[in-house]
């Protein structure tokens, strides 16, 4: 059963159509890639799947569980986690209050006595030094570099411990040695048994590390696969370029099948 | 049958009025995105103005309206749009609300300064004259006003769908950004919005002065009926609007004319004026949920948090000094004292509410009214009473909360004025409180079965208390739920995705917030001994806002040098009748300026310390090489005495 | 040589602290048509944000037609006559479209002559005339949109992702029309995902990564590093 089922889901604002009957699902342990051009309904996806946006139709399912109509609250004790495009780092706070505020709520009255036994300090300062911010630890999170505020957000959502992380373009505004260390904690992080769905536009790093990936366009998905079959995948040159040139009608029909299963054995 | 006509007519007089009020608040908010709870206040000050032109310099009728209606009223919404409203469009919902809040109180000193109380009629139109149709009838005053409504609603419509300007209105409530890119002026657009809205505020001031008179606070609070009638259309609907406020108007006239043959209701005289606030809950419980705003706020530049230690050595100095102080000052100095104190706790009820969870409430000395008829009718002079008085409070702020939990702060602050409202003229008129405005005692505490008789001591008590409530919400900023806090005000999206639960900390937060203004007012009725409903009153709660907001809602030290301010207010203002209005003007001004910047002046206090350690100091050393300090007396920063001394080389 | 519509000298910008631009050099000739090409996240709508006036720069110079226009309002660079059409939705959906053709008459046209443009080279926008835009399809919207910039007589048209959300063949239709403006002489700065589409009508073509231009030329030299920058040099 994938731990994550987007089915059917239609957003639509006042009278454009923003996802439009997107179905696709992410298997648990994995490293998702959902791409697609600039508009194609990829965050507003991630709103509806973290209910930050009420689908106009459609369901959610995690883990065989439909939360479609659950609040974003919950789902994040049912072990939900994201980033976001637009940082949303808490900026009057310091970079590991930021984190602390994360291990607060998800420790809930537990956590006070790891507070009074320093266990907590310790826990952040692994998570800061896990995503490679340790440095900034004591700097406002509104003062750090963008790469580092994204790296932050990875941090505090990890602080929930979740089972699945969505993740709004986290290499925007990373370096290229960044970008690489930030790949191999994915990758980590998916051997830990965590699930990654990962909105990213740096191709590099998508087809480095992704399973599976799913293309969105127009809010439909228009392509799923490897990352192999996608790079070759002529919908979806034709949805990145504009390619005029005539593909054969039987490729689409192919690519477009491709089972899930297939896309997830490494 | 035909009481139920005239009901009807009066229903329909009343909500015609209503709608014109309405709907200039509604075409204000939809185009610029700013709630002016002004509103009423602008219609309250140019009824005043027409009646100084009509009736004082005797000017005919319609020359007033005009003057009124299409040069002075419009003039003064370009002022506000270009002077106060520029940008507040896209600033947090909390700043929007303290400026027009501000606005809202200048206005009413501006009124009390060049109008003092006296007793002004400003008569109907055509006063005298009615008109019958069969065996009803109708006055001159209510056709008026009803056919105005109908011509106020044409001609909106004919400026909203048929004109270029009205369509751009239309348009930059969706997307002022590319209003721009077609060529338009977005800020032309507004100023007219806003003109038109403090246009059609006066006209529904004209209208219903005559009817429910001449009065400063009555008919600011015309703004609870207006919006009211406006959450119908959720703000932004004009002709759901016109629903809302006929709906409102017929039923509180009937309300009115049927209450009088049921028994037992003249235990209730304050109802039909609370049937706008009945019906804006009835509203507001209606509206579906509210989306979390996904888009950071900028994080604020929070004024210093001490640390316990040195909070509690301010503190206790803080003691000592009221200690001194109230050794050999009379009676009626002490009383002053006691009252500072307890204006800085209701002021620390804000920190914690505005300055940390960035909601604004426009009812904290309701809170503390509930606290003190609490304490005095529990009648327990010790501690257990002050808990209960506390309690009860708490509990009365989160039935507030809980009917706005799933909405966003705008309502909130909107229940909490209208909360206000029907407390002052309901809850604390009714026989189980002031009865009438009746007197209440209260004993003074006694604390482990000690009575603090002594006005002087009671006075160093109340210092005491607001000390350790001060050293509590530091405790909570420092603490996991201070960051909490923190968090969802900065970012409720991201917030909500950690797995916090925004809806029940907000009721929680709002009940803390009332529980501390609770014990503010239970002590308050300790000290004074007698309290009356006028010290609970809305408008006290206004001025405490803005108070709280100029000398910085983000620390407990401008809840200190505010509370002091807000107990001087009226002693400056009885002191010098003459100026009373401009203080409230001063008061809504400084609010305006510093509404931005949260922190207010007693940051700028904070900051003073680096000033003379980066600015006073070194030219002071520049000029006199000898007065340098060596670093154990002062300075432990070397590197920056190096940089002095260079400084000093630099300058020979 | 005459002076270009367009001269974009060593801009920065930045939203907060996150720095978009980082020095970019453009130059638009008069009369032609460049493409402005790149990855998501390369900063290609912010550079079109500062150069309508929407965004403010924190360093560098805009001159239009040799004028220095730094610091100048949209509403202003509109009736100048910069025609902008933002990215996604740049019709206002709650109002119809006759109404939204009023508007565009801002830019100093009369009323009367919109209408007419628009309704002649759009004829499906004459039969929804009173249907609010929200309520269009994705393409007849883009249509509206691009009403305004046939109607306003522009002297540069900046056109963002003319292609978003929208099918392939209502694409080339939009395209077609950009042709024909451009035929009539206007200068147009064109940012586009769809790179060979964008190629196909530009006379000169500017590759935008990371802030910067990092490749400027004819399209077909452009076109044949499209897919590396795009879809990932490991191709």
């Amino acid at each position: 059963m994938p731990l994550l089922r987007v089915d059917d889901v239609v957003v639509q604002f006042g009278g454009v159509t923003a996802v439009n009957h997107a179905n696709f699902q992410v298997e648990e342990g994995t490293v998702t890639g959902l791409i697609g051009p600039n508009g194609a309904g990829k965050t507003t996806c991630f709103n509806v799947i973290t209910g930050l946006q009420a689908p106009t139709a459609g369901r959610v399912f995690l883990d065989g569980k439909d939360i479609t109509r659950m609040p974003v609250h919950r789902r994040a004790r049912h072990g939900m986690g994201r980033t976001f495009q637009r940082l949303e780092a808490f900026g009057s706070l310091t970079v590991e209050d930021n984190v602390r505020v994360a291990l607060d709520v998800h420790n809930g009255f537990r956590g006070l006595l790891r507070d009074v036994d320093g266990s907590a300090d310790l826990e952040i300062a692994a998570l800061l030094d896990r995503v490679g911010i340790l440095e900034y630890a004591e700097e406002r999170a509104d003062s750090v570099p963008t790469g580092t505020a994204r790296l932050l957000e990875v941090a505090r959502a990890l602080a929930c411990d979740p089972r699945l992380l969505l993740l709004d373009e986290p290499s925007s505004g990373l370096d290229e040695a960044e970008t690489k260390a930030f790949g191999s904690l994915l990758l980590e992080l998916a051997a830990e048994g965590r699930t990654i769905l990962m909105v990213e536009h740096d191709m590099d790093l998508v087809l480095r590390v992704c399973h599976g990936i799913h293309v969105l366009d127009f809010g439909s998905i228009i392509a799923e696969g490897t990352p192999a079959e996608i790079r070759t995948n002529p919908v979806v040159q034709k949805a990145y370029l504009g390619y005029s040139d005539d593909s054969s009608a039987a490729d689409l029909d192919e690519t477009i099948a491709a089972p899930v299963s297939e896309e997830v054995a490494l | 049958m035909s009481e139920f006509i005239s009901y009807t007519i009066i229903g329909i007089f009343t909500g015609a009025a209503y709608a014109i009020a309405a709907s200039g608040l509604v075409l204000t908010y939809s185009t610029t995105r700013v709630f002016n709870i002004a509103h009423g206040a602008v219609g309250m000050v140019f009824a005043f103005v027409y009646w100084d032109f009509s009736v004082r310099q005797g000017f005919p009728v319609w020359i007033s309206l005009i003057l009124v209606l299409f040069v002075a009223a419009p003039l003064f919404g370009v002022f506000v749009q270009r002077v106060l409203a520029r940008g507040l469009g896209s600033a947090p919902v909390s700043v929007s609300l303290v400026v027009t809040v501000g606005l809202l109180v200048g206005l009413i000193g501006v009124a009390t300064q060049i109008w003092p109380p006296e007793a002004r009629t400003l008569p109907q139109f055509f006063h005298g004259h009615l008109i019958r149709v069969g065996s009803v009838v109708i006055t001159w005053q209510e056709l008026i006003t009803v056919t105005l409504s109908i011509v106020v609603a044409m001609s909106l419509y004919v400026l909203l769908t048929m004109t270029r300007i009205g369509t751009a209105m239309r348009a930059s409530v969706d997307n002022p950004e590319l209003l721009q890119l077609y060529g338009g002026r977005p800020q032309v657009v507004a100023a007219l919005a806003w003109a038109v809205g403090s246009s059609l505020a006066a006209l529904a001031g004209i209208l219903l002065a005559p009817v429910v008179g001449l009065q400063y606070y009555d008919l600011t609070l015309l703004v609870i009926s207006a919006y009211a009638a406006a959450m119908l259309g959720r703000l932004t609907s004009l002709p759901m609007t016109y629903v809302g406020a006929m709906a409102l108007g017929i039923g509180q006239s009937y309300v009115v004319g049927y209450l009088q043959n049921i028994p037992f209701s003249d235990k209730v005289p304050g109802l039909p004026a609370v049937i706008p606030t009945v019906f804006l809950f009835a509203i507001l419980v209606l509206l579906p949920q509210a989306p979390l705003r996904i888009g950071q706020v900028k994080g604020m530049v929070s004024a210093p948090v001490p640390s316990l230690g040195k909070a509690a050595r301010w503190g206790t100095l803080l003691v000592v000094l009221v200690l001194f102080i109230s050794v050999g000052m009379p009676d009626s100095k002490l009383l002053l004292v006691g009252t500072a104190a307890t204006y800085a706790i209701v002021m620390l009820s804000l920190v914690l509410l505005t300055g940390y969870g960035g909601y604004v409430s426009l009812a904290q000395f309701t809170f503390a009214g509930v606290g003190a008829v609490a304490y005095s009718k529990v009648d327990q002079p010790n501690l257990f009473g002050l808990l209960v008085a506390v309690l009860i409070a708490a509990a009365v702020g989160a039935v507030v909360a809980i009917p706005v939990l799933r909405l966003t702060g705008l309502y909130l602050a909107l229940a909490t004025l209208a909360f206000a409202q029907l407390m002052d003229k309901l809850v604390f008129q009714a026989s189980f409180a002031f009865k009438f405005d009746n007197p209440l005692h209260a004993e003074r505490l006694s604390i482990f079965g000690v009575k603090v008789d002594g006005t002087g001591s009671y006075a160093v008590v109340m210092t005491v208390f607001f000390v350790l409530i001060a050293m509590v919400v530091l405790a909570v900023r420092r603490g996991r739920l201070g960051r909490i806090l923190i968090a969802v005000r900065d970012s409720p999206a991201a917030a909500g995705t950690l797995g916090i639960d925004m809806r029940w900390l907000r009721v929680g937060l709002f009940a803390a917030s009332a529980g501390i203004a609770g014990l503010a007012g239970a002590l308050f009725a300790g000290l004074r001994g007698t309290i009356v409903a006028f010290d609970f009153q809305f408008f006290a709660s206004l001025l405490l806002l803005l108070m709280a907001v100029v000398w910085g809602v983000t620390s407990v030290t401008g809840a200190a040098i505010g509370g002091i301010f807000l107990m001087y207010l009226p002693v400056a203002q009885s002191d010098n009748p003459s100026i009373a209005g401009l203080l409230f003007l001063l008061l809504g001004v400084g609010a305006v300026i510093l509404a931005r910047d949260p922190n207010g002046l007693a940051n700028k206090l904070f900051q003073i310390p680096g000033w003379i350690q980066d600015s006073v100091y070194p030219a002071i050393v520049r000029r006199f090489p000898a007065m340098a300090m060596n670093k154990e007396s002062g300075y432990d920063d070397p590197a920056s005495l190096e940089e002095v001394d260079a400084d000093a080389v630099a300058a020979r | 040589m005459s002076v270009p519509i367009l001269e974009v000298v060593d801009l920065h910008a930045a939203y907060g602290r996150i720095e978009v631009l980082r020095g970019v050099d453009l130059t638009v000739p008069r009369g032609a048509v460049v493409a402005l090409l790149g990855p998501n996240g390369a900063g290609k709508s912010t550079l079109l944000k500062v150069i309508s006036g929407q965004m403010e720069q924190t360093s560098g110079d805009i001159h239009l037609s040799g004028v220095h226009v730094s610091g100048a309002k949209p509403d202003d660079l509109a009736r100048v006559g910069l025609t902008t059409v933002p990215e996604g939705r740049s019709v206002f959906p709650n109002l119809t479209v006759e109404e939204n053709l009023l508007l565009m008459s801002y830019a100093g046209v009369s009323a009367d002559k919109v209408y007419d443009t628009a309704y002649s080279y759009f004829p499906r926008l004459y039969e929804r005339a009173f249907q609010l835009a929200g309520t269009l399809s994705g393409g007849e919207q883009q249509m509206l949109a691009m009403a305004r910039a046939l109607s306003s007589d522009p002297a540069l048209l900046l056109l963002d992702e003319l292609s978003m959300g929208l099918a392939p063949l209502i694409v080339d239709e939009l395209y077609d029309t950009v042709v024909q403006i451009a035929d009539s002489g206007v200068s147009i700065l064109v940012v586009e995902q769809f790179a060979r589409t964008a190629l196909e009508v530009a006379d000169y073509a500017a590759v935008m990564t990371g802030g910067r231009i990092v490749a400027t030329g004819e399209p077909d030299e452009i076109n044949e590093i499209m897919a590396d920058v795009i879809l990932g040099g490991a191709a």
